[in-house]
């Protein structure tokens, strides 16, 4: 993949198909060096041995699973730019994973388009409670799905156009003042 | 510059719509598979939205679905109209949007030339 962000978006598809009504995003450009994101749900969670199954390229191929797939690019894309990809899950509880890259190593790849992973996301998701935080050094921007359903009511969610076109140009605002603000220190 | 607080704003405004989209819209329906997002399909369905939006189509519904097992053809992009067969594209670009909304969305007339399936609705 071609950045972060399209990992992201297919990470967050298996918590979706694994029935995540929330899932917990965070996004850190710069933790002791490392570029980290953290992506959390409470879907039904993998056992022991599919845990251990869904790294596997072949296996998950040979499974034709349409879940997990992303797995293996985004552990050897880690693992590649010096760091490592680890995934926690619990049956019935939910699936935690963590992937960190060398911020500096040559093979990272940018962060990309975070808004518009987001907007596709809960266009196509509207039920979903989606938290994202995004950091980067002391700057920081948080989002909550749920504060946005409740300023606009049952009836409208982000499937209206107006909607989905403001929550663009929100999320770009806002995650261009982190960078800007971080880059300006 | 854009606050939570303009969702105030926005909900007024969209009450006189929502009546309007009850009805059984169009449906636009893009493959969100691993692959399918290597290949752009983040970038397809952005270009839908935005399109969909420039034109006020607000009674489409935009979906996704997983790998259909034709990696091969992605990005696939499914049109269907009430009561009319679901047209399956392949290798949809971010530029073939504004055609298949304008000729297909709208009007009716299938891209030939695009379609890689065609499956009859049931009743
Ligand atoms: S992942 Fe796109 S059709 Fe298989």
């Amino acid at each position: 993949m071609r950045e972060i962000a399209l990992h992201i978006l297919d990470l967050i598809q298996n918590s979706i198909a694994a029935s995540a009504k929330k899932v917990f995003l965070d996004v850190n450009e710069d933790e002791e060096g490392y570029f980290v994101f953290r992506i959390c749900d409470d879907g039904k969670g993998m056992n022991a041995d599919l845990l251990q199954k869904i790294r596997d390229p072949f296996v998950t191929t040979r499974l034709t699973r349409d879940v997990g797939l992303g797995i293996p690019f985004i552990a050897m894309s880690t693992e590649q730019s010096g760091g490592h990809l680890t995934i926690r899950s619990k049956e019935g509880v939910g699936t935690t994973i963590e992937a960190a890259f060398l911020r500096d190593h040559l093979d990272r790849p940018p962060l990309g388009d975070l808004a518009a992973t987001i907007r596709v996301i809960l266009v196509t998701n509207p039920e979903l409670q989606f938290i994202v935080r995004y950091r980067y050094g002391n700057n920081c921007f948080e989002f909550d799905s749920l504060a946005v359903k409740e300023m606009l009511g049952d009836e409208i969610d982000f499937s209206f156009p107006e909607v989905y076109l403001w929550l663009d140009a929100y999320l770009k605002q806002e995650i261009s003042k982190v960078r800007n603000d971080q880059e300006a220190t | 510059m854009k606050t939570l607080e303009d969702l105030k704003a926005l909900r007024e405004k969209l009450k006189g719509d929502i009546k309007v989209r009850q009805k059984q819209g169009t449906k636009i329906i893009i493959g969100m598979g691993t692959c399918c997002i290597a290949a752009g399909a983040r970038e397809v369905m952005s270009a839908v939205l935005d399109e969909l939006a420039v034109r006020k189509l607000n009674d489409v519904q935009v979906q996704q679905t997983g790998c259909i097992g034709m990696c091969e053809k992605e990005v696939l992009l499914d049109v269907i109209r009430p009561d009319e067969p679901r047209i399956t594209y392949g290798n949809v670009k971010p530029a073939d949007v504004k055609r298949i909304i304008a000729d297909h969305v709208v009007n009716g007339r299938i891209i030939e030339d695009l379609v890689v399936g065609k499956i009859e609705q049931e009743g």
